[in-house]
């Protein structure tokens, strides 16, 4: 799938499928014919992803090929052991986690999902979590803590579930208990925004000493739809709040709420999964050794300093 | 001079007063109030115990012993880290119309005082200041206080009147709930107490982080306490919500607040609480 701004490259990409049934075995001028077109197509994809606009960057973070909890799983860990349920109540799908292995350096991985085929993604409720599903992730922590392992999460959700069995069952209270749990867990945290940040939801999972985020991901107090239609009285004028938000990693990264963007390979990281997760566990095993090297117990006093320090102007 | 027992005084005054100077309407059920007894119920309304919004500064009067609060950081104000703008206009004219209005230079008071001779560390949010929205000022108040009552070995108490995060600080506004709530961890790991009042309404990014982590939660009779709007719940489950729902009473009722309470019983609540987790 294309989206609307890709036109440009979507019409050389339908050129070249065209030339490559024309010419199935191509030679000589035909070749560099191809390889003009190729040339082109990466120059327009260049081109347009270097200029991309917030509320472009927010489709991109939505795209329905981005890669998703499943898909890191299996391209960045050799071994995943999953692990249900909250233990007070059920097993949400919309927040999944287990045990997982990166080269040698065990670890608990923690992440939104949102779900490939409509089936699932109604399984999962499109990435929203429920309260058990954010009880499961501390439970989860809290496990990570007793057995030392650095917790990895995946952020990407467009918010916690606005449900009446959510709000029964303490939708804020599940939110809130994670926020000061692992503001104080003593053991590494990385949080990474993978697609949609989406407010209280991707924060309930968020509380890292090293929060990253992919290039063309978004990380917001609220969706530019709501915002726009709460601010501006018109949901249409989303691609404004998108600009007023500064929702993206550039942003997040000069107001210092994000240590580090991982770059995704050219046209994002729905053209090429293998590229990717490179980028991403590049970045992962070198912040796992440094936060190694750190006592537990300043670690959490490290992540007390930092958060407190958000928001702090004179 | 308390600010309930000045508005007795100009409600008193003998030229002929207007009408609104001598009665109230009650918000809920509509019915007249003389202004004087509304206010002598600290704006409860005696037929249907509907508690309507108090200013910072009311609150005060309402909790604290009379002339021990003494408020901190009141310097701290409203930034604007995304030189944010909407359909009507910047945020930064906002921010200063409402500090105009208020008084206030944020949506939460800090400070300490006495309840019945125990000192406390307290954080009061106020509705006027752009619907008590949490914004960087507001989460670096609460952080303080709860800093000084970590220092000083106090007990601390936050009253939340807010519709949640205020999306013109965007980002900023969002990590204000790990920050605030990283800072309750500290006073829970020095084993102090935090007492959290919610009033109407505590919704949103408030509730979502330091309201709903207190050691104790007590809520004023009816205050709207949730995390998603009800539109927007409605909209999403396409069903109609019950009138109860995301009430004080609801939340009683499903196992979230420890207990509603009048607010003309909220000081001696306190006082009784604060006994028995050892302050004196």
């Amino acid at each position: 799938m294309s989206l609307d701004f890709e036109k440009d490259v979507a019409d050389i990409e339908a050129q070249i499928e065209e030339f490559k049934a024309k010419n199935p075995e191509p030679t000589g001028a035909l070749v560099k014919e191809l390889n003009r077109l190729e040339l082109e197509r990466a120059d327009k994809l260049k081109e347009t992803y270097a200029n991309l606009t917030p509320w472009q960057t927010v489709q991109i973070a939505r795209h329905p090929d981005r890669p998703l909890i499943r898909d890191f799983i299996k391209g960045l860990f050799s071994e995943f052991i999953e692990l249900h349920g909250d233990r007070l109540f059920g097993d949400d799908h919309g927040i999944i986690g287990g045990f997982a292995m990166m080269d040698d350096i065990r670890v608990m991985v923690i992440g939104h999902q949102k779900g490939r085929e409509l089936d699932e993604k109604i399984k999962c409720n499109f990435g929203q979590a429920c309260p058990e599903g954010y009880r499961k992730a501390l439970r989860l922590m809290k496990l990570a803590e007793k057995f030392n392992l650095p917790v990895i999460t995946f952020i990407d959700t467009p918010g916690a579930f606005p449900g009446r069995d959510a709000e029964e069952r303490g939708q804020a209270e599940a939110i809130a208990r994670n926020l000061l749990e692992m503001s104080s867990l003593k053991t590494p945290v990385i949080a990474l925004v993978t697609g949609e940040g989406g407010s209280g939801g991707a924060i309930g999972i968020g509380v890292g000493d090293i929060v990253l985020m992919l290039s063309n991901a978004v990380y917001s107090v609220i969706s530019p739809e709501g915002c726009a239609s709460i601010l501006w009285r018109d949901g249409a004028k989303a691609a404004e709040a998108a600009n007023a938000l500064k929702i993206t990693a550039k942003s997040l990264l000069q107001l210092k709420i994000i240590d580090e963007i991982i770059p995704e390979p050219l046209g994002g990281a729905h053209r090429d999964y293998a590229g990717t997760m490179k980028a991403i566990r590049k970045s992962l095993i070198r912040h796992l050794g440094s936060l190694k090297k750190i006592a537990p117990k300043k670690l959490a006093n490290r992540r007390f300093e930092k958060f407190a320090a958000m928001g702090r102007f004179k | 001079m308390g600010w309930f027992t000045k508005s007795k005084k100009t409600a008193a005054k003998p030229d002929s007063p207007k009408k609104e100077e001598i009665w109230v309407q009650c918000p809920s059920c509509k019915a007249h109030i003389y202004k004087e007894e509304w206010e002598k119920n600290l704006k409860v309304c005696d037929r249907c115990h509907f508690h309507d919004r108090l200013t910072w500064l009311e609150r005060v009067e309402v909790l604290m012993d009379e002339g021990t609060f003494v408020e901190l950081n009141s310097k701290i104000s409203w930034n604007d880290p995304l030189k944010f703008s909407d359909s009507k206009g910047p945020y930064a004219e906002k921010a200063v119309e409402n500090c105009e209005k208020t008084g206030m230079s944020e949506s939460v008071a800090t400070g300490t005082g006495k309840i019945k001779g125990i000192k406390v560390a307290i954080a009061i949010m106020d509705f006027r200041f752009m619907g008590g929205s949490l914004a960087s000022g507001t989460g670096e108040k609460i952080l303080l206080a709860a800093m000084h009552a970590l220092k000083h070995k106090l007990p601390y108490i936050i009253v939340s009147a807010s519709g949640g995060a205020r999306m013109h600080e965007g980002i900023v506004s969002l990590m204000q709930m790990p920050k605030t709530c990283a800072a309750l961890a500290q006073l829970r790991d020095a084993n102090l107490p935090y007492i959290s009042i919610m009033t109407d309404p505590t919704t949103g990014g408030v509730s979502a982080s330091f309201a709903m982590v207190g050691d104790i939660h007590i809520a004023e009779p009816r205050a709207l306490i949730g995390f998603a709007g009800r539109r927007v719940i409605e909209e999403t489950i396409k069903q109609k919500l019950p009138d109860d729902f995301q009430t004080a009473e609801y939340l009683l009722e499903h196992g979230f607040v420890d207990m509603i309470v009048h607010r003309k019983d909220m000081k001696e609540t306190l006082y009784t609480i604060l006994k028995y987790t050892g302050c004196h």
